[in-house]
C-alpha cells in the first residue's frame, strides 16, 4: 500500500515536471522558468535556515488552525447531531454562519485579534471550524435507533453513547471533512501570509514574485503545496488505522 | 410471593397524535416464570416491539408496571438482554469486541471457558478478528446472541431475530436457542411474524390484537422443546388455529 502510494507519488511528479518542461520550453517566458532550474533552487533552499523559518511559520499557522478548529467543531459536532432539540436551536446559526465567505472577514478579524499570528490562525479556524462542524454534526445524527437500544441494553451511559457510537460514526465524515478543509486552509493561508507579515511561504512567495524571482516563487508554491499533501496523507493514514472496518 | 420471573400488569402506552394521544398498547397482561419461553405475535403495528422496549426498560409507559423478579423496571438492567431484527450490531467493532462490549461497560470479567464456550454452542469460533459486515446474516445473528448471553441475562428479549434470514438457516438458528435455552436455563420472549418460529419456540403465545391495542388470546404449547416437534400432528393442528386467529385480526 506504502509502496504503491509512493510510486503513484513519483510517476506524478515526473508526468508534472515533464508537462512544465515541455510548457516552458514552448512560452519561453522567465514567468515559467526551467523546472530544473527550480529544483536546483530547491536543493539550495533547504541549506538556507531563512527558507526553514517560513515554512515552519506556515506549518505551525496551518496546523494550530486546523487543531482549534478540530477541538471546538468535532465535540460541538457530536453533542448537535446526537441532540435533536439542541440542533434545532442552533441551526439556523449555522446555516447563517457557514455560507459567509470568512475570507472576507479579514479586516475584522485583522483588527479584533491582531496582524501577527492570532489573527491568521483565528481565520483558518473558522473556516476549518464550519466544515467540521457540520460533517461532524451531520454524520453524528446518521446513528439508528437499533444501535442506541442496543448500546442501553448492554449498560451502556452518556459516556459510552459518545465514546462508543457517536465518536466512530462520526469519524470517517470527520476525516472527509479535514482533508477537504486542508485544502481550503492552504489557500486561505498562502492569502494572509501575503498581507503584513514577513514570516510564512505566503510571503516568500509573495517577495519572490516581487523581485521577478520566479525559480525561487517556484520553489514557495511548491513547499506550500508539500504542506498540504503531507497534511493530507498524515489525515489518510489516520483514518486507515481508527477506521479499520472500512476497509477490512 | 409469587415465584414469577417477569410480571407485566396493565401495561399502557400511548404516544403523542395530532389531537389526542394514540393508544398502542392498553391493559397488556401476562407472566413469566423462570426457564420458560412466550411468543409474541400480532399483525403489523399491534405495538410487539413497543411491547419488548418497555420490558428491556428502554422505553417509558403510559401506565401498569413491569417486574423482574419483583423489582419494578425503570431503564435498562443487566438482568435482560435484548436481540434486536438488525442484530444492533456495531459495524466499527469486531465480532470479538462486539460480544466483550456489554461486559466491558458493566466491567464484568468473562471467564475464557464461559466464553469460548457460549462461541462454541453458537458456532461462532474463530470469527472474532472479523467485522460484522464479513460476517452472513445467520452469523451476524448469532454474535448477537453471543453478545446478550455473556451477560447472563434472566430473560432474552428478541424482536424477529430471524426475519431476515433463509428459511433453512433460520430453522438451524432455532434449534441453536433451544440448545442454549436448554443448557443455560434463561427465560426469552420472542416477537415473531412466523407462526411456525413461534410454535417451535414459545412455551405460550401471545397474540396482540390491533383493533383494541390489547392481548387477543394466550395460547399454551407444552409440547415445546421437543427437537421433532415441527413433523408432528399437534404442530400442524396448532399452526392451523394460530393462523385462523391472525386472519380474523387482520
Amino acid at each position: 500500500m506504502k509502496r504503491q502510494l509512493l510510486v503513484t507519488y513519483l510517476v506524478t511528479i515526473l508526468i508534472i515536471y515533464a508537462l512544465w518542461y515541455i510548457l516552458s520550453l514552448l512560452l519561453g517566458s522567465n514567468l515559467l522558468p526551467d523546472p530544473f532550474l527550480v529544483l536546483r533552487q530547491g536543493i539550495s533552499e533547504l541549506d538556507e535556515s531563512l527558507f526553514w523559518n517560513h515554512v515552519v511559520a506556515s506549518f505551525l499557522r496551518i496546523l494550530a488552525g486546523l487543531f482549534f478548529g478540530f477541538i471546538l467543531a468535532v465535540p460541538l459536532g457530536l453533542f448537535l447531531g446526537s441532540n435533536e432539540r439542541l440542533d434545532r436551536l442552533f441551526a439556523p446559526l449555522i446555516y447563517l454562519g457557514y455560507p459567509i465567505p470568512k475570507i472576507v472577514l479579514m479586516p475584522i478579524i485583522f483588527v479584533l485579534f491582531g496582524l501577527g499570528d492570532t489573527g491568521k490562525i483565528v481565520l483558518i479556524t473558522m473556516i476549518i471550524f464550519f466544515q467540521l462542524l457540520i460533517t461532524t454534526r451531520d454524520s453524528a445524527k446518521k446513528i439508528s435507533m437499533e444501535v442506541i437500544y442496543s448500546l442501553k441494553s448492554l449498560g451502556g451511559n452518556r459516556w459510552h453513547f459518545y465514546r462508543h457510537v457517536v465518536w466512530p460514526v462520526s469519524l470517517p465524515g470527520i476525516f472527509t471533512s479535514l482533508r477537504i478543509g486542508t485544502g481550503t486552509a492552504v489557500a486561505v493561508l498562502f492569502f494572509v501570509e501575503s498581507i503584513a507579515t514577513r514570516k510564512g511561504l505566503g510571503f516568500y512567495i509573495i517577495d519572490a514574485w516581487g523581485r521577478a524571482d520566479y525559480p525561487t516563487m517556484f520553489v514557495g508554491i511548491i513547499a506550500l503545496s508539500s504542506i498540504g499533501i503531507i497534511l493530507y496523507e498524515t489525515f489518510d493514514l489516520l483514518e486507515r488505522k481508527l477506521c479499520k472496518w472500512k476497509n477490512a | 410471593m409469587s415465584n414469577n420471573l417477569l410480571s407485566v400488569e396493565s401495561l399502557n402506552k400511548s404516544f403523542p397524535g395530532l389531537n389526542e394521544p394514540k393508544k398502542v398498547l392498553e391493559n397488556i397482561s401476562f407472566t413469566l416464570s423462570p426457564w420458560d419461553s412466550l411468543a409474541i405475535m400480532g399483525p403489523s403495528g399491534c405495538g410487539k416491539t413497543t411491547l419488548l422496549l418497555m420490558i428491556a426498560g428502554l422505553l417509558p409507559s403510559s401506565g401498569g408496571s413491569v417486574k423482574i423478579e419483583g423489582e419494578s423496571i425503570n431503564g435498562p438492567t443487566r438482568k435482560i438482554g435484548l436481540v434486536l431484527q438488525e442484530y444492533g450490531l456495531f459495524p466499527w467493532k469486531t465480532v470479538g469486541a462486539n460480544i466483550m462490549l456489554g461486559a466491558r461497560l458493566q466491567k464484568i470479567e468473562v471467564l475464557e471457558k464461559i466464553l469460548s464456550g457460549l462461541k462454541s454452542v453458537l458456532g461462532i469460533e474463530g470469527l472474532d478478528h472479523l467485522y460484522p459486515h464479513q460476517l452472513s446474516g445467520g452469523q451476524r445473528q448469532r454474535v448477537a446472541l453471543a453478545r446478550a448471553l455473556i451477560l447472563r441475562p434472566s430473560l432474552l428479549l428478541l424482536d424477529e431475530p430471524f426475519a431476515a434470514i433463509d428459511a433453512i438457516t433460520r430453522e438451524r438458528l432455532q434449534d441453536r436457542l433451544l440448545t442454549v435455552f436448554g443448557q443455560r436455563q434463561f427465560s426469552f420472549i420472542i416477537v415473531t411474524h412466523n407462526i411456525e418460529e413461534a410454535i417451535f419456540l414459545g412455551r405460550r403465545i401471545l397474540i396482540l390484537d390491533n383493533h383494541t391495542s390489547s392481548v387477543n388470546t394466550i395460547v399454551d404449547n407444552p409440547e415445546v422443546g421437543d427437537p421433532h416437534y415441527r413433523t408432528k400432528p399437534a404442530f400442524f393442528s396448532l399452526s392451523t388455529k394460530l393462523r385462523g386467529i391472525l386472519e380474523e385480526l387482520d
